[in-house]
């Protein structure tokens, strides 16, 4: 361990608040976002001083990383996070043009990917079983506007 | 005997075989997925929230009250039976009430389960009929100073509730004000942060955050490498009745539980937390087995329980007669009343009785519902919490990604969804809770706008903070709170409540 960086937890949390916070006050300089004064506050003020609060707690947090060691962060759960967001994403990108007949399973067989005990069998039935359930439920019963059967199939 | 004419009146709405349907749907529905283990009332009531769209106002929201304590009354079961809290407030529960179950006890459990909240609900069903009237007129001489106070205090509280580091969970609320101005400006017109997207215009969506943070980042937590989720029904359910012994045991616990509760649930920020936290410390105090607490005792279930569900009851106070949502849940309420057409504050009592006080006989039948329902269906909760993670989480998914699409017919609200999923579990890694970045999320625009209004009228001075005396006493109090923290009695026990939590 020769990272000067005692906790990497408090050095990525201060280093994210820093970049959120300075993010949105480059957005409001650059957007002209009027300041105004405490009387007639202008769009940019509230914003402004919550930016500048968020910079100094990401500082202090920074500061601290060097000082307090801290708990490791531990296993990302890498798997889970591209099986789960990915498919999400592409549900919503997909879903009006190849509706859920397609996308349903998708989004369930993929993800279901993304646990150790996945089995072809039981995840083909859940994604038979959803797709029935979500299509009785929310598109007939809710009427909830996408197709079953997608725009690129003529649906 | 206005009480008495105003119940009546709530009654006459609340007790048609159409909301009643509506009540009892709400309640086994939210219990059905309240039940799932890691699923709290936020993720539940954002997932199910859709669905009363279509409804007529008091049918939706009496619908939604439902399901709020079906889910948290579900999530109890799943402490009890598995060790796995699905929320804060049921965390306390998992230590004796596990225990219990270990022991074979777990129906008996179960039912101290029932009956304290089934006790509590009726009593913070009453305080909440007589306290709300005056409240909300009390409500009308709050000034943007005091709004913006209460706000801070919420904020405040939510803030000491929060695991973890206290500077994070401060840095997640200023986070969540700063994400909740994003879209049009209300003073001004222009817009905000909003990157010329024009689905960004209205802002983000509340329910879109909460699927992505409690949906989404909460499955990807549990696909963790090494995360077995172990939690196993450790015996079978046999006796639900509780011996002669065990009620006398029960009987002062889920008293001062209850008064415990519905005096803390009131508190902006606290919700049902606080209460159940305290009244197990205070029965751990309090009470003549108090070694006995931590290896099964009855009471270590019968006062949280209690006090969970009586502050559930009293958490709905500020909603409804200041309009200030004091916790996540809250807020979807209040955001169902927006969406439904009607601004949840003061005027709601005077001008739609027939609502407010529909809602309010509705939370008694419900929580009798609950009662009714949950004893006899153990068996099958059972079986729910035994179904496979592998199951479920796919089909969670499957409810966020339609669920969400359906709240505006768009995409982009999937996209959304997904990022916040993506930032949730980022930030649970970083060990900062999202609840509080949660609630500032939606109090962001209302603090702006309240601001703006106190320092106009004050001219610029924000001494007129200090000047009101309501202000100043929600000042005081967030000061209290915050200081509260630095003691180290305090700090110990704040420390060792959310150890279990992780």
């Amino acid at each position: 361990m020769t990272s000067p960086i005692r906790s990497m937890k408090e050095f990525l949390t201060g280093i994210i608040y820093m970049t959120i916070g300075s993010g949105a006050v480059l957005i409001s300089v650059l957007g002209d976002y009027k300041i105004g004064n405490a009387v007639k506050m202008g769009p940019a003020y509230f914003p402004m001083v919550l930016s500048f609060i968020l910079i100094f707690i990401g500082l202090i947090s920074l500061i601290r990383s060097f000082i307090k060691p801290g708990t490791p962060i531990g296993a990302f759960a890498v798997n889970g996070l591209v099986l789960v967001i990915i498919p999400t994403v592409l549900f919503g990108l997909l879903a009006r043009k190849l509706g859920i007949i397609v996308m349903l399973p998708f989004l369930v067989i993929v993800s279901s990917y993304a646990s150790r005990q996945f089995r072809w069998g039981p995840a083909l039935a859940l994604a038979v079983g959803m797709t029935i359930f979500c299509t009785l439920i929310f598109i007939k019963g809710l009427g909830v506007p996408l197709p079953i059967l997608g725009s690129w199939f003529g649906g | 005997m206005e009480l008495i004419a105003n119940l009546g009146i709530g009654l006459g709405v609340a007790a048609t075989p159409i909301n009643l349907l509506y009540c009892l749907a709400g309640v086994f529905l939210g219990t059905l997925i309240g039940v799932l283990p890691g699923l709290g009332p936020t993720a539940t009531i954002s997932m199910l929230l859709p669905i009363t769209f279509s409804l007529p106002p008091v049918s939706a929201l009496i619908m939604l009250a439902g399901i709020y304590y079906g889910s948290q009354y579900g999530g109890s079961t799943t402490s009890i039976l598995v060790n796995l809290p699905g929320e804060a407030a049921s965390v306390v529960t998992t230590i004796d009430g596990y225990q219990m179950a270990r022991q074979g006890r777990a129906g008996v459990a179960l039912t101290t389960a029932a009956i304290g909240s089934f006790f509590a609900g009726t009593v913070a069903t009453l305080l909440l009929a007589l306290f709300a009237p005056p409240l909300a007129e009390v409500a009308l001489k709050f000034g943007p100073a005091d709004y913006f106070s209460l706000m801070v205090l919420g904020l405040v509280a939510s803030v000491v509730l929060a695991h973890g580091s206290l500077l994070h969970a401060i840095g997640m609320v200023v986070l969540g004000l700063l994400l909740g101005l994003i879209g049009s400006d209300v003073t001004s017109g222009g817009q905000r942060f909003t990157f010329g997207l024009p689905q960004l215009a209205d802002g983000i969506g509340f329910v879109v955050v909460a699927m992505g943070m409690f949906g989404l980042s909460e499955i990807i937590r549990n696909l963790e490498p090494g995360d077995d989720r172990a939690g196993l029904v450790t015996s079978k359910i046999t006796r639900l009745m509780p011996t002669k012994e065990d009620w006398k045991r029960m009987v002062k616990p889920i008293l001062r539980g209850t008064a415990l509760g519905s005096i803390l649930g009131i508190l902006p920020g606290s919700g049902s937390i606080l209460g159940s936290f305290a009244a197990y410390s205070l029965e751990k105090k309090l009470s003549k087995y108090s070694r006995e607490f931590g290896k099964g005792a009855i009471e270590g279930v019968a006062a949280p329980e209690a006090a969970n569900n009586a502050g559930a009851q009293t958490s709905f106070i500020p909603m409804l007669t200041l309009g200030i949502p004091s916790n996540p849940v809250m807020a979807l309420m209040a955001g169902a009343m927006i969406i439904q057409g009607i601004q949840p504050g003061p005027a709601v009592i005077t001008e739609q009785p027939a609502l407010f006080w529909g809602i309010i006989v509705s939370m008694w039948i419900g929580n009798l519902f609950l009662v009714i329902l949950n004893l006899p269906l153990i068996g099958i909760w059972v079986r729910i919490i035994m179904v496979p993670y592998r199951f479920l989480y796919p089909a969670i998914l499957s409810f966020c990604a339609i669920g969400v699409f359906s709240l505006n017919n768009s995409e982009f609200d999937i996209f959304l969804m997904a990022l916040f999923g993506l930032l949730g579990y980022l930030f649970i890694k970083l060990d900062c809770e999202p609840a509080p970045m949660l609630l500032a999320f939606i109090l962001g625009p209302l603090m702006e706008e309240y601001l703006r209004r106190a320092m106009l009228m004050s001219r610029g001075n924000p001494m007129v903070f200090l000047q009101r005396p309501i202000s100043a006493t929600l000042l005081l109090m967030a000061l209290v709170a915050i200081l509260l923290v630095f003691i180290p009695a305090f700090s110990k026990t704040r420390e060792e409540a959310f150890v279990d939590e992780g």
